[in-house]
């Protein structure tokens, strides 16, 4: 259950973040979470209800932008979606593929007050 | 508070030098300040609500652990530690394989290790008994070492220049994908009893690391183990992982494990 860890790091910025701004509340976080971070929403939101209570994000409204995974494929040149690391090629059927995005983890904003 | 990297305590992660025998239980614990101070300068229990405003942070979740995994990485760097990081499930062989190689090496190459696992000092004295430096963590309920946890581990252990520094992670094919611990490279060790499908099912794990140790050969007569499947599905997930068959029970082909490591090393710059 790295999700845990996972939440905890993300109270530790945004409560960083938030005091920085002189703020008491946090009424909205915006996260990037792309669909290869390793990250199991159901996990993280199982998490995220008892690891904010009585913290800054307790209260606050989540938004997770999830980020669909692309890759390029280093044979044939083609770009497209994929879902898990061994999808192969859609053109060439080929695995050598560089993973373009899908791997984000990161708090993108704060509303707070 | 710790003075190194500003954590105060409260985990209940501890670290034991083995070699020294003195638990030396620095626990501390990792910083949510739950209560925080707002410093206003007039006293009032904020009956005007503060207006709302927009903060960008853009910052990675696992930025504390990357920049304290560059940290490890630059201490390894300046004294030339070639540290490897060894993920598994659990049981597939990790402390086997290092006990093997802590005694076919012994004179030839300088080790330290540090043992992660959720509870027992087992592991650690294992290697001691190989007469090896070694501390072990005990992350509790924790499921993986981070960098935090090595970076203290290191305090104790201060392995010694141009040394190989083996962290045998918590057994979970899972979550230790996540964290850079700041090791040189990450070894993922899969035992044939396991199932082919293992890269299938764990794809972080095998696509974060660059080596691939398949234990326990010595059973595939006894279990129903495609290795050249195993091989093909690793490929698919991870197309640059060198894979090596081992058993360290017979010691077939442990030569080649040992090829790799002394490849890996790099002889100290003579200016
Ligand atoms: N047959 C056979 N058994 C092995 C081999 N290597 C390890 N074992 C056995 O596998 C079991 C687990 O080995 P460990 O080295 O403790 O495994 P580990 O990965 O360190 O386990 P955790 O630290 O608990 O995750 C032990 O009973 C070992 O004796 C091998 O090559 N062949
Ligand atoms: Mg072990
Ligand atoms: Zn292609
Ligand atoms: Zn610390
Ligand atoms: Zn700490
Ligand atoms: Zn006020
Ligand atoms: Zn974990």
């Amino acid at each position: 259950m790295h999700e845990l860890s996972i939440v905890m790091s993300i109270i530790n910025i945004a409560e960083q973040q938030a005091r920085a701004a002189h703020a008491t509340v946090i009424d909205e976080i915006e996260l990037d979470i792309g669909t290869m971070s390793g990250i199991e929403m159901d996990a993280l939101d199982f998490a995220w209800t008892g690891a904010v209570k009585q913290t800054m994000l307790e209260g606050a409204e989540k938004k997770v932008n999830r980020i669909a995974a692309k890759a390029h494929c280093i044979d044939c040149d083609a770009e497209f979606a994929i879902e898990k690391y061994y999808d192969a090629c859609p053109v060439c059927g080929e695995h050598l593929l560089y993973i373009l995005q899908g791997k984000e983890l990161k708090v993108k904003s704060l509303v707070v007050s | 508070m710790c003075a190194t990297c500003g954590c105060d305590s409260g985990s209940k992660t501890t670290y034991k030098l083995r070699d020294k025998d003195d638990e030396h239980t620095h626990s501390h614990p990792h910083v949510h300040n739950h209560g925080y101070t707002h410093d206003h300068p007039h006293d009032h229990d904020h009956p005007h609500p503060h207006p709302k405003t927009v903060v960008d942070v853009e910052q990675d979740v696992l930025h504390q652990n990357n920049l304290l995994a560059q940290r490890n990485r630059g201490y390894f760097d300046a004294k030339n530690i070639l540290a490897l990081n060894l993920v598994s499930s659990p049981g597939s062989g990790k402390t086997t394989l290092l006990e093997r190689t802590l005694k076919d090496l012994k004179g030839q190459l300088e080790f330290a290790v540090i043992e992660g696992d959720q509870q027992t000092s087992n592991d650690a004295d294992r290697i001691y008994a190989t007469g090896t430096s070694v501390t072990q963590i005990n992350t509790g309920k924790g499921c993986h070492l981070d960098s935090h946890m090595i970076l203290h581990a290191m305090q104790g252990l201060k392995p010694k220049e141009n040394s190989v520094l083996f962290i045998e992670n918590v057994g979970n094919l899972v979550c230790p994908a996540m964290f850079d611990l700041g090791e040189k490279e990450r070894v993922v060790i899969i035992s044939v009893t396991e199932g082919d499908d293992k890269p299938l099912k764990y794809p972080d794990m095998f696509h974060s690391s660059t080596l691939c140790v398949i234990n326990k050969i010595d059973l595939l007569p006894y279990v129903p183990f495609d290795i050249e499947k195993v091989k093909a599905n690793a490929k698919k997930v991870n197309h640059q992982l060198e894979i090596i068959e081992v058993s360290c029970t017979s010691g077939q082909g442990l030569q080649e494990w040992y090829g790799w490591l002394k490849s890996k090393i790099l002889q100290p710059e003579t200016v």
